[in-house]
């Protein structure tokens, strides 16, 4: 651990693969630039890898003042991501540059990094976090005020309360962000910021494991970048009736979407599930057929800018949730929508 | 040969099936409206480490840090097929955060001869994933998260499939090495009526002393403790006692442990109030549904 360091810098670790850097590093950015301003420091990037220079330029796109390109002083060590090799490289960081807070997307590999280091450095770490800010605390039952500290915010108890942790004592104050929650900033090329090469000794045994294969999987849906979605809940009874999801995305241009409930009882693929252990969405319009609306979906389909939920019953707390409310069987109303919208002149 | 296996394992409350409130009026979990369970993942967990059992041979003991009442789960993994049982349990571990479990777990997992640590992904409760990291850094060996299949296991090395996100990994590591095992990974067995036979009287000393206080209400406190002494002893030579660790015998730091051990704290807590937006209800009619997308695309929602 550290100690309590306001002058720290706020920092966001940058996940990258063979040279791509993961989508929400960079979501990341928006969020952590905000931080720092708030708390007048610099934002700085950490980059581990192999060969990385140009990916260094283009983070500083996405608002870091700094970019601490760390490579392996021998070889490629660093060139795969592996937890005990990357782990050892940001804790020798994290003492040298004393950053008061440090930022991981809540990948597999951030969600598997992170807390080795979190252990390594004794320093305390919030989970999947779906924001974060800067705020006071007040200890309870003392007029001791720390100020300034980070705010992490996240669903606890599957989703059923949210909490608000805080790391007043033994820093950095660290965090691991849910992807899609934050808003991917725009890129300013014409942004100037630092690049401080770091050469770091590594051996072969920090790479403890060898990767004998790998596959990587396209992603056939993007559900984040969706501007319409339906999505089909329990209620749709079948995978059969699912078609009725797929044929109303497909009027409105919009892509289908799906519960837990709908995935588990196979009704549609892993990858379309929105909520708490799926995707975080938020498009312009989100049909919700036949989904009752647990808090575990709602969580990640809450930011939407417009709801219509479509459910046979009325007391369905999803009804609750939606700007446009049909109450009645979603087998009659879907193709209305649907005849509708032809009639429209839309599809 | 024949491998040493260690499941760490967690009682958590069934957040998936919650029966009406999750939080009291003043803030606090509401503990009536939710059922204690074995963790999910910890089962595919503990189902590798038997997997590895059957096929190769060696011991499977299991671990929890917990309440008394966490005993319930590790009676569970008896009746499935572990070999150990240990319950870590100390009114100083109370508001443990992550780091500070994962110190008092790896107190515990350093008692025991160990080739292969393991653990669910993550709990249910806090959905965090962090304390398997933290206590394979604790330990100072090597972690493999997320795995989804065991492939292959040799000599002294470990094979493994790895769930990386969007795809997969094939890794190979040496023992000793910690895995989180996720869902995916196998189908946990159901207890064996057999083995239940055998464990279901395997008790910890806390529960000994309980039992002892209810079937002795009245008696001091002197008579309780030799009662339970001489109880202990009995189900001790027939192996059915359930190993209790506190952290004077873990020889735990406390420095670490409980509150103290915490960078963590917690802010606030707030229930999760959903919906109570401004909202329209739309008839189920041909006129109704026409009226809304007309409104929809009058906003430029659709287009």
């Amino acid at each position: 651990m550290i100690e309590v360091n306001r002058k720290g810098e706020v920092w966001v670790f940058i996940e990258q693969h063979d040279g791509r850097i993961e989508e929400p590093s960079l979501e990341l950015m928006s969020k952590a630039r905000t931080l720092a301003d708030k708390l007048s420091v610099k934002l700085g990037a950490v980059l581990p890898g192999y060969k990385i220079r140009n990916l260094a330029e283009k983070i500083i796109h996405y608002g870091a003042d700094k970019v601490y390109a760390a490579e392996a002083a021998k070889g490629g060590l660093l060139a795969k991501y592996q937890t005990n090799s990357y782990a050892k490289v940001i804790c020798k960081l994290i003492e040298k540059y004393k950053p008061q807070i440090v930022l991981y997307g809540a990948t597999a590999a951030g969600r598997d990094l992170a807390p080795r280091i979190a252990s390594a450095i004794k320093a305390g770490l919030t989970a999947d976090c779906t924001d974060l800010q800067i705020g006071d605390h007040t200890v309870a039952n003392s007029d001791i005020v720390h100020r300034n500290l980070l705010f992490q915010v996240r669903p606890a108890f599957g989703g059923n309360i949210i909490a608000t942790i805080i790391n007043y004592d033994r820093w950095p104050q660290m965090a691991t962000v849910r992807e899609g929650v934050m808003l991917m900033p725009q890129p300013d090329t014409k942004r100037k910021g630092e690049i401080i090469e770091e050469k770091v000794q590594l051996s072969d045994s920090d790479v403890p494991l060898e990767i004998l294969e790998e596959q990587k999987k396209a992603r056939k849906v993007n559900l984040k970048a969706a501007r319409i979605i339906v999505a089909g809940g329990a209620g749709v009874g079948s995978r059969e009736n699912f078609k009725l999801i797929w044929d109303l995305a497909n009027s409105l241009g919009g892509a289908p979407a799906a519960t837990r409930a709908a995935v588990d009882l196979g009704f549609i693929d892993k990858e379309y599930q929105v909520g708490q252990t799926g995707t975080t969405v938020r498009p312009s319009l989100y049909i919700a057929v036949g989904i009752s609306g647990a808090i575990q979906h709602q969580a990640g389909m809450s930011q939407s800018q417009k709801i219509v939920a479509i459910n046979s019953d009325a007391d369905a707390p999803i009804l609750q949730a939606a700007h446009y409310r049909i109450v009645g069987d979603l087998n009659v109303i879907v193709p209305r929508m649907i005849k509708a919208l032809r009639e429209k002149g839309i599809k | 040969m024949g491998y040493n296996c260690v499941v760490l394992i967690k009682q958590v409350p069934d957040t998936k099936r919650i029966t009406g409130k999750a939080m009291n009026d003043d803030g606090t979990v509401n503990r009536a409206a939710l059922a204690a369970i074995f963790n999910p993942e910890d089962l595919n967990a503990l189902e590798t480490a038997l997997e590895i059992k059957d096929k190769f041979g060696g011991k499977v003991s299991v671990m929890t840090m917990g309440l008394p009442a966490a005993a319930a789960v590790l009676r569970e993994a008896l009746y499935r097929g572990a070999d150990e049982a240990i319950l870590i349990t100390d009114k100083r571990c109370a508001a443990s955060d992550t780091l500070a479990t994962s110190y008092i777990l790896s107190c515990g997992v350093k008692k025991l001869d160990y080739d292969i640590v393991l653990c669910g992904r993550q709990a249910i409760d806090g959905d965090t994933a962090q304390v398997g990291p933290q206590l394979a850094e604790k330990l100072g060996i090597p972690q493999i998260t997320y795995v989804e299949e065991l492939v292959d296991l040799a000599e002294k090395s470990i094979t493994v499939r790895r769930n990386i996100g969007n795809g997969w990994q094939k890794v190979r590591g040496k023992l000793p090495i910690l895995l989180t095992v996720t869902s995916e990974a196998n189908t946990p067995r159901a207890t064996a009526a057999k083995k239940m036979m055998r464990w279901k009287k395997a008790i910890t000393p806390a529960e000994v002393r309980q039992k002892v206080s209810a079937e002795n209400s009245g008696a001091d406190k002197g008579t309780i403790n030799s009662l339970s002494e001489r109880k202990m002893e009995t189900l001790e030579g027939k192996g059915l006692l359930i190993k209790q660790w506190d952290l004077d015998y873990l020889g735990a730091n406390l420095k670490w442990c409980g509150r103290d051990g915490s960078p963590t704290k917690v802010h606030r807590i707030q229930s999760v109030v959903l919906g109570a937006k401004e909202s329209k209800n739309i008839e189920p009619t041909d006129k109704g549904v026409a009226g809304l997308i007309h409104e929809l695309l009058e906003d430029k929602i659709i287009a």
